[in-house]
């Protein structure tokens, strides 16, 4: 049995995530593909090819597939299904956006987001926010995946050294084109990657206020995220949101300033390995789940944190 | 134009679930049902559209046992102008639910197909790209802001890293993302409308389609819970602890 994992990459490197779904791909003990389609990819293939456990890339590079457009790369993806006995990819919202359409394309049910591999047939996955975990079992004759990158971790970077292999077929479908993009730009961290998160919801009163995380962020090192309460009154941008309806994230530490804790946030969040909650609300649920709580008016307590840090 | 929207019936979402003692799956049994968020907000889409003269018809469906008319009112009285609800015993599939939708597409013909992005109840987030994988169609997912214009939909999507937008030729299935839209309540004159309002019920076996799963739940559990922590009284004390207690810092 082989295993292709569909790389997650912005043309130029390779996406962090496709580390934690190599290592879930590692885990149903068989050969381990990537598949890396794009435009003028090139250097992500080579990145690819280092990736430890990882035996081979297949590279397609056209223009057609330059913005993971889901009606053409769903297609070569089917074409290339046969021999594959899993295809995985980490839940990234490109992945999330290709794989079902792949699912559907080979008549097969898709699992989305696994956090655990039980065995090659079964998985765990969680369901209501979070609020319970699902285990699975699929009798598919190929089993479409989408993999919590929080859930594994990383395989190694370097030291592997899959064959490059081009592949040759082109789809367009020709029933969607990409018109633009609006990228945040952000010097901190990924935040999915992150190792410390620094997060600001409604108690923050406004977007100028967010300076006070940037400067304690700055100080550790991390990245910076949001509620959706924060995301929906415009202090940052929506890309910033943690949460079911945002990101996923488990860094080693998790800081939630002026955030309640409501369960839609909850779920992107409470598999942090340390939570601390810096509320003046003391009943607020963050602290139900929060290792280290501090009750205190964030905008005496942050600028204090920023200064002993 | 004619405007499909698919909405799902489920577990209301400010509920905290339980799991039921024999791990077979959350208790359901007297907890507050509702319409999943996402679809509320594609409903309210198509209505906009509507209301701004682009939208003709908008159909509302939804699959599940008979209490999902209930959801499909509230569709209707947040002005919605017909139902079809697919009346199925058990527990369907994403497969299986595109299908059945892909069996009413072809039917009813519609240029727009709403769904919402994901369900909160089995937070798939597959249906409405299996949907247009299986009709053939263009899909828009996890839309901001669409706009129609001359046989294409213009869609923004929220993408990891900011907002993408794509040109989409009709007929297109767009998923919608919580910031398309702020939907509104529906007032009590047009909820006692909606009564009076058409909902047609189908089997599966009238669309042709058969319901089968690949995929067996072999158990539901409550997540692991987390160690209760403790309340400094500083920040002072905060730091000390991150530094020397948890090592984080």
């Amino acid at each position: 049995m082989t295993t292709l994992i569909v790389a997650d990459h912005d043309n130029t490197t390779l996406s962090a995530s496709t580390l934690n779904t190599v290592t879930a791909g590692s885990a149903l003990d068989g050969d381990v593909h990537l598949l890396v389609a794009g435009s003028a990819c090139q250097s992500v293939a080579e990145e690819a090819a280092k990736v430890a456990g990882v035996s081979k890339v297949l590279v397609a590079d056209h223009t057609a597939y330059e913005h993971m457009l889901a009606e053409n790369v769903s297609l070569l993806v089917r074409d290339l299904s046969e021999g594959y006995s899993h295809i995985l990819a980490s839940t990234s919202t490109d992945a999330r956006n290709i794989m079902p359409r792949v699912a559907a394309l080979l008549n097969v049910e898709q699992i989305s987001d696994i956090i655990r591999v039980e065995s090659q047939d079964t998985f765990a996955r969680p369901i209501y926010a979070g609020n319970a975990i699902a285990t699975v079992q699929s009798t598919d004759t190929v089993k479409v995946i989408t993999v919590r990158s929080t859930g594994f971790d990383a395989a190694a970077s370097d030291g592997g050294s899959a064959i490059v292999e081009p592949v040759s077929i082109v789809h367009d479908a020709g029933v969607s084109s990409f018109v633009g993009a609006e990228l945040a730009q952000s010097d901190r961290p990924e935040l999915t990657a992150a190792d410390i998160i620094v997060s600001g919801g409604r108690g923050m009163g406004n977007g100028e206020n967010f300076e006070l995380l940037y400067a304690v962020a700055d100080k550790l090192g991390a990245a910076v995220g949001a509620s959706r309460a924060a995301v929906d009154a415009g202090f940052v941008p929506n890309d910033y949101q943690v949460g079911q309806t945002g990101k996923i994230v488990a860094p080693n530490l998790y800081v939630a300033v002026g955030i309640s804790g409501a369960i839609q946030h909850l779920a992107g969040m409470k598999d942090s390995k340390v939570i601390v909650a810096i509320n003046k609300d003391e009943d607020a649920p963050i602290f139900q789940v929060a290792d280290y709580g501090l009750v205190a008016d964030l905008f005496e307590a942050m600028p204090e944190l920023e200064g002993k840090l | 134009m004619k405007i499909l929207v698919a909405v799902k019936r489920v577990i209301d979402y400010n509920v905290k679930v339980r799991v039921k003692a024999d791990q077979s799956d959350v208790d359901l049994t007297n907890v507050k049902m509702a319409i999943n968020p996402f679809c509320e907000i594609a409903v309210e889409e198509a209505v906009r559209l509507k209301e701004k003269g682009i939208a003709s018809e908008i159909i509302a469906v939804s699959i599940g046992d008979k209490k999902c008319q209930e959801q499909l009112r509230t569709a209707l009285a947040l002005g919605a102008d017909r139902g079809i609800h697919i009346e199925t015993e058990s527990a369907t599939g994403s497969l299986s639910v595109a299908k059945l939708l892909k069996a009413v597409v072809d039917e009813e013909k519609p240029e727009l197909i709403m769904l919402g992005k994901q369900s909160i109840d089995s937070d798939n987030g597959q249906t409405g790209q299996m949907l247009a994988a299986l009709a053939g169609l263009s899909q828009g997912t996890y839309a901001s802001e669409i706009s129609l214009d001359e046989g294409r939909v213009s869609v923004t999507r929220e993408i990891d890293g900011g907002l993408q937008t794509l040109s989409l030729s009709l007929p297109a299935v767009v998923t919608t993302d919580l910031r398309l839209n702020e939907p509104r309540f529906a007032s009590l004159p047009n909820i006692m409308k909606a009564k009076r309002k058409p909902i047609d019920v189908k089997t599966p076996e009238q669309l042709g389609v058969t319901l089968t799963s690949t995929i067996t739940t072999l158990k539901v559990e409550a997540p692991a819970e987390r160690q209760a922590g403790i309340k400094v009284a500083s920040v002072d004390e905060l730091v000390e602890k991150l530094k020397n207690e948890a090592k984080v810092i």
